[in-house]
């Protein structure tokens, strides 16, 4: 049975954080491949938050923002969830495909190149972590959705949180030198997941 | 923004009078459930997640909780039990994969349970605004009991 409040210590905590900075540093590698431009990644956060504080974790819940959702399955299953705001989105565009747009009027061409961008990152990010820890995930095809931004924070993350109390998140920010295109990038793993991956670090989870 | 505008966030709720405005931002697949006593005009909104507390004393995140919580509250400000009508918005679901399967997502559920809870209260349901895959705003006027509900992806409407 899976605890409703479990806490991390600070050597697990890093070891997570090591994860997703690795994890984060192959996807930026990969997306400014894609861009042909320097992507820069923030150190990653490790955090357990309450659910009801996830809907303003990128800023105002009425903000308009696109959400890649994936489901990882194998063997540390969980959601990968990346936000990108819409400033971030009409300069996506612009660089991938010489077009101006304003998201609210994007496309099928555009909701592709994003889903595509969200795969590329998420592939290579559990690609990475699946190469340092032998544990094997699965990306499913991306979810997307174009809309508030605490509705889809909320919605990931109440569907994510088996207990319905808190979620563990590492939170990744990227963005370009003239911080053009910002993102977010959360990995959330469920609770016993999150002791399959301390396990493969040489780190258990009794603490 | 209107000065009498009071947000509800997640797992919390609120009870006013006019001419206070309850409003919620951003509703996924949760649950803006709205009760009115036109009467004494005492409105009460709450902004639940979950369907079900399973023990849990976050009161107002669940509905099964929550909602009866609510009721008690507009007791306490001088609405009469008989008199409460009802409203709800929200219950999305925010994503597709396009291999659903059969198993009901949380914003059905949550929908549903809003109903199990106000048949059981004996409290009717004069209008929703639930499902679909867009998140919506709620402002809910204490003087007429109206509801404006706001999204990206529909006119506005008023239930």
């Amino acid at each position: 049975m899976v605890k409703d409040d479990f806490t991390l210590d600070t050597i697990q905590k890093d070891a997570l954080k090591e994860v997703g900075n690795i994890g984060a540093g192959n996807a930026a590698t990969a997306f400014s491949e894609v861009l042909d431009r320097k992507i820069e990644i923030d150190v990653p956060s490790v955090q357990i938050i309450p659910l009801e504080d996830v809907s303003t974790i990128t800023g105002d819940e009425e903000d308009h923002v696109a959400g890649i959702l994936f489901n990882v399955t194998g063997q540390a299953p969980g959601n990968i969830l990346f936000i990108f705001p819409s400033e971030s989105i009409r300069y996506l565009v612009k660089v991938v495909m010489d077009e101006e747009i304003e998201p609210d009027e994007m496309g099928e061409m555009e909701v592709s190149l994003l889903k595509e961008l969200g795969n590329i990152l998420s592939g290579s990010y559990l690609k990475s972590i699946g190469d340092m820890t032998e544990i094997n995930m699965i990306q499913s095809i991306p979810g997307f959705s174009y809309d508030m931004a605490g509705a889809i924070l909320s919605s990931t993350m109440i569907s994510a949180s088996k207990t319905g109390d808190n979620v563990l998140l590492i939170e990744t920010e990227f963005m370009d030198g003239e911080r053009k295109i910002e993102g977010y990038f959360f990995f959330i793993p469920q609770i016993e997941s999150l002791k399959t991956i301390l396990n493969a670090l040489g780190l258990d989870n009794n603490g | 923004m209107d000065n009498d505008e009071i947000r509800i966030k997640m797992a919390e709720y609120q009870v006013a009078k006019p001419p206070h405005v309850l409003v919620t931002l951003g509703l996924g697949s949760c649950i803006g459930l709205a009760l009115y006593d036109k009467y004494s005009k005492v409105s009460g909104l709450i902004h639940y997640m979950l369907p079900e507390s399973n023990g849990k004393k976050n009161t107002a995140k669940y509905a099964d909780t929550g909602i009866p919580f609510l009721i008690d509250e507009m007791i306490k400000l001088g609405a009469k039990k008989r008199n409460l009508v009802a409203k709800i918005v929200g219950g999305a679901k925010m994503f597709s994969f396009g291999d659903e399967n059969s198993v009901m997502n949380i914003g059905q559920r949550n929908a549903q349970a809003a109903k199990k809870i106000l048949k059981e209260e004996g409290i009717k349901i004069l209008a929703e605004d639930t499902g679909d895959d867009f998140g919506r705003t709620m402002r809910f006027y204490a003087n007429s009991g109206e509801i404006k509900v706001t999204s990206y992806k529909r006119d506005e409407l008023i239930i």
